[in-house]
């Protein structure tokens, strides 16, 4: 945290908890009584309620996509690159709203919440939730705050995802979709690695089924080495190269299998930092989440048909290096917007940091979010979106 | 409309705004992209040479390439594809037949450079050198029907000129094409 708040940042920001008392039907068939929704929000809503813009969070990400929730907060949240008065989501004219997924671990309902039925933390009971089942609960979200349409939902990587599941379901309340470093469905790559970190965490000792809680344990192992893998499907091969390159620890070579490369040790720190901050029996859920999406598949594997429905303008974009998510992936999703006659902008930006590149500032990228924002802002309160 | 090359999208967004078109723009420079975003054009970025596979039969009414044919490793395959993908093609390119360039090449022996095509051999993007002739010749060859041609000079302005004697005093022409 610097010493004073820089002047482009939305400064501190107190997440709140929001109730929803009414029974959520999910895909599985099982149904949620009630559930919190943890939130924070960032700008004014407008007189006439157009200028809501939704933020849906990734894997490992939660509500707090910007600002600082102390001075003693060491870094910002996860999308402070890109959120803030003057930065391509601008607060200053949109009412960003970024909220804790159904299922996650900071603070909305999830496996790591108190199942009323028991008394005790719903662990491995907590149902499989779904990105449609994610985006009906983010309308209610939507419904509370008064916003009948969303000037844009914003989303990376399943954030992506869920704001193409918005144009697909919820037609009318969507004016724009931006749709980054995403899929229409995983490959059976991204899956496998998905299956290899579940059974990094299943398998931990310590994991006793998922009700590691009844004992007091996390299962650190498991979930610092699927956070490992994760991390390098987030990077692309050069990135790493030039981060870490063969740089050692020190400088003979030990002959032992200890620490030797500085690759090495940085994957172990994230690891380790990782397994403490996030609740195991969620990282399994967001990988199924990640697994399931496919709308394509209600539509004999026909993604144009499946983006049908849609009203809403699109923004695709992609980073070169990104093999977790590769362009390739949205140049499918492009190529089955412009078949189904949609507005749709591409860019294919050139980056090193692959798949992590959705959260990095780099001035393409900014100038092409900030483009379309534009765009956004000009069609706010407009009655036809095209 | 699609456009092929369609640069910051200034000829997309004038005929969205005159002719109420829909538009789409094919584009490959970064900056450009940007500028289309910003403008509310719908770009895609792609690099035409790659090919138009993704894009289905007569999915436009009109695909258009200002400036660009002369470009393309295959401008033949890439005006089958324009008529493929589109029911009515416009293409415009530079003559390379026009008396200018005759001139240079016969008398100084050198490619022509000129202010209109400034480039070096050796830095120009320009990789296809044709006339107009050698368009039409294309053209028959492929069972591709000229419904129009207008010749202009660099200024895109038409004159009586051009009109008489096309092949060598006309700069750039437009042909709108069709199967």
């Amino acid at each position: 945290m610097p010493d004073s708040l820089p002047a482009n940042s939305v400064g501190i920001v107190v997440p709140r908890s929001i109730a929803f008392e009414q029974p959520l039907a999910l895909c599985s068939g099982r149904v949620l009584p009630r559930y919190d929704l943890c939130v924070e929000t960032y700008g004014e809503l407008n007189s006439d309620k157009s200028n809501g813009v939704l933020i849906c969070h990734a894997l490992s990400g939660h509500h707090h996509a910007a600002g600082y929730h102390s001075m003693d907060e060491k870094k910002p949240g996860w999308w402070d690159s890109h959120i803030g008065p003057g930065k391509p989501i601008d607060t200053n004219k949109f009412f960003v709203v970024c909220l804790n997924n159904l299922g996650g671990c900071h603070g909305s309902t999830g496996p790591s919440s108190i199942n009323p039925e028991t008394g005790g933390p719903y662990g491995p009971d907590f149902p499989i939730v779904t990105v449609r089942d994610w985006v009906n609960s983010q309308a209610r979200l939507a419904d509370h705050f008064g916003i009948a349409c969303w000037a844009a939902v914003v989303g990376g990587s399943l954030g992506g995802m869920q704001a193409m599941q918005w144009a697909i379901d919820y037609p009318d309340r969507i004016k724009h979709a931006l749709v980054i470093a995403s899929s229409p469905r995983l490959t059976a790559q991204n899956i496998a690695f998905n299956e290899v970190a579940r059974q990094a965490i299943s398998k931990d000792p310590l994991f006793n089924k998922g009700r590691y809680f009844e004992n007091g344990d996390i299962p650190k192992t498991g979930l610092s080495l699927a956070r490992m893998i994760g991390h390098i499907t987030y990077l692309s091969d050069d990135g790493m190269g030039s981060k870490f390159g063969r740089e050692m620890r020190q400088e003979k070579l030990s002959f032992d299998y200890d620490t030797q490369f500085e690759v090495e040790s940085y994957l172990q720190y994230q690891g380790e930092r990782f397994s403490t901050a996030f609740d195991a029996n969620t990282y399994l859920l967001m990988t199924k989440a990640l697994d399931y999406f496919d709308p394509a598949s209600e539509h004999d594997n026909d993604l144009a048909k499946a983006l049908g429905k849609a009203k809403c303008g699109f923004l695709v974009a992609s980073f070169t290096t990104d093999w977790r998510f590769a362009p390739e992936r949205s140049r499918e999703i492009t190529d089955a917007l412009v078949e189904a006659g949609k507005e749709v902008c591409y860019a294919e930006i050139e980056s090193n940091y692959g798949h992590d590149a959705f959260l990095i500032s780099s001035p393409r990228y900014d100038a092409v979010m900030a483009a379309y924002m534009q765009r956004v802002e000009r069609d706010m309160g407009v009655n036809n979106a095209g | 409309m699609l456009d092929l090359g369609c640069g910051d999208g200034e000829l997309l967004a004038d005929l969205q705004q005159s002719l109420n078109i829909r538009g789409l723009g094919l584009e490959i420079d970064p900056d450009n992209i940007t500028a289309c975003i910003a403008r509310g054009i719908n770009v895609i970025d792609k690099n035409i040479d790659e090919g138009l596979a993704s894009i289905k039969d007569n999915s436009f009414d009109t695909v258009v390439m200002t400036q660009a044919l002369q470009v393309m490793h295959r401008p033949d395959q890439t005006v089958e594809e324009m008529l493929r993908i589109g029911k009515e093609g416009i293409v415009t390119f530079p003559n390379f037949a026009h008396w200018r360039a005759r001139f240079y090449l016969a008398l100084r022996g050198r490619m022509p450079v000129s202010k209109f095509l400034s480039y070096e051999w050796y830095d120009t993007p320009n990789i296809h050198f044709f006339t107009f002739k050698d368009f039409e010749r294309l053209c028959i060859d492929r069972n591709i029907r000229i419904i129009e041609r207008t010749v202009v000079d660099h200024n895109h302005r038409e004159s009586w000129s051009n009109r008489l004697w096309p092949n060598m005093l006309g700069e750039i022409s437009i042909y709108r094409i069709t199967r």
